[in-house]
């Protein structure tokens, strides 16, 4: 038996779509909802699923909105984005949104992701082996 | 979308708290077609019970609507699965099971862009499904490795002959694995790592 036959595709010179404009689309539904939960401010911090989030105050200031609030009990530890939409049942853009103005507020900080660049880091994805042998 | 209350939203529980040590976190996505087992393989190595992020997305075609308070939607959601495994105590990794549609992949900031590399998951009953996804990849230089999902009654290629079919070149792994197995997707993950290492030795590729 032979299997089906694909043809392999070399890297593209135009750059993919950017994804920040694709967000935009991704709002459009419901726009009304976005603008409650986060306000009517424009551009968003550049967040990753996997940008982790942590509280820097330990209290909800009185001007927290219920979603903030949560978001801040939540990150008491480090948390990713994802993590955060996930429990908060938000979608990741909106949770994107909400963390802008917080960050912008200084009630939490935000820990850069390890992205993937044109030469990897060895000792990382070392780390990363062994790391996934102890499992 | 009905938003609970402070109180009432549950985080991860004590044990699944990373340290305040934990300074960052890399990404891995797994991706392949409906039903070839992405959240099987995400849950069998995770550390935390696996959980879902979603976001919306306007179908094709249809303008600006806003559909708030209204019966009719037009917003489509799209959920990804992903789990975690603390690397160090400062170090994490996240695992995500993408669809295999690339119209869903913009959705989410840089989830191809940043992550480390993919695993693409195939199901040899119906191989072309991976092809376009394949494709993707390469034009946007995610490295990827590929693990055939063992299902009992799927023809069974030898590697040379799939290595033909998907037309990878020989430096590209092909494994079996059965994903519902930690060990299993774990070596696949390992499998992935030694790649994506061997590609910093000769720098290759990007």
């Amino acid at each position: 038996m032979t299997p089906p036959q694909r043809q392999r595709r070399s890297p593209q010179e135009d750059p993919p779509p950017q994804p920040a404009q694709d967000k935009k689309e991704a709002e459009r539904p419901n726009p009304e909802r976005l603008y409650v939960v986060a306000g009517a401010d424009g551009n968003r911090a550049d967040l990753d699923l996997v940008t982790l989030i942590v509280a820097s105050v330990e209290d909800p200031p009185h001007s927290a909105t219920p979603e903030q609030a949560a978001l801040l009990r939540l990150c008491a530890a480090p948390l990713s984005v994802a993590e955060l939409s996930a429990y908060l049942s938000l979608p990741f853009g909106v949770v994107t949104v909400l963390l802008t103005d917080m960050l912008a507020a200084e009630l939490v900080q935000a820990r850069a992701p390890i992205v993937r660049k044109a030469l990897p880091d060895r000792s990382l994805l070392e780390a990363v082996m062994h790391g996934l042998q102890r499992l | 979308m009905d938003f609970k209350g402070s109180e009432t939203i549950p985080g991860p529980r004590t044990e699944d708290q990373l340290p305040h040590t934990a300074e960052a976190a890399a990404k891995i996505v797994i991706v392949g077609g409906f039903g070839v087992g992405k959240t099987t393989m995400v849950g069998s190595v995770s550390e935390i019970k696996p959980l879902t992020t979603e976001e919306t997305m306007t179908q094709a075609g249809v303008g600006v609507d806003d559909n708030f308070g209204s019966a009719s939607k037009t917003a489509t959601t799209v959920a990804m699965d992903f789990g975690r495994i603390k690397i160090t105590e400062q170090l994490v990794l996240y695992l995500f099971g993408t669809p295999g549609q690339e119209r869903f992949w913009f959705l989410w900031n840089g989830l191809f862009e940043g992550a480390l590399g993919a695993v693409v998951l195939v199901d040899t009953r119906r191989l072309e499904v991976s092809f376009d996804v394949m494709g993707r990849l390469e034009e946007r230089g995610v490295p990827f490795v590929v693990a055939v999902n063992t299902f009992p009654d799927a023809p069974r290629y030898p590697v040379a002959d799939l290595r033909t079919a998907l037309d990878l070149s020989e430096d590209v792994p092909i494994m079996d694995c059965d994903v519902r197995r930690r060990a299993s997707s774990r070596d696949v993950l390992i499998t992935l790592m030694r790649f994506l290492h061997s590609l910093a030795m000769t720098g290759s590729r990007t």
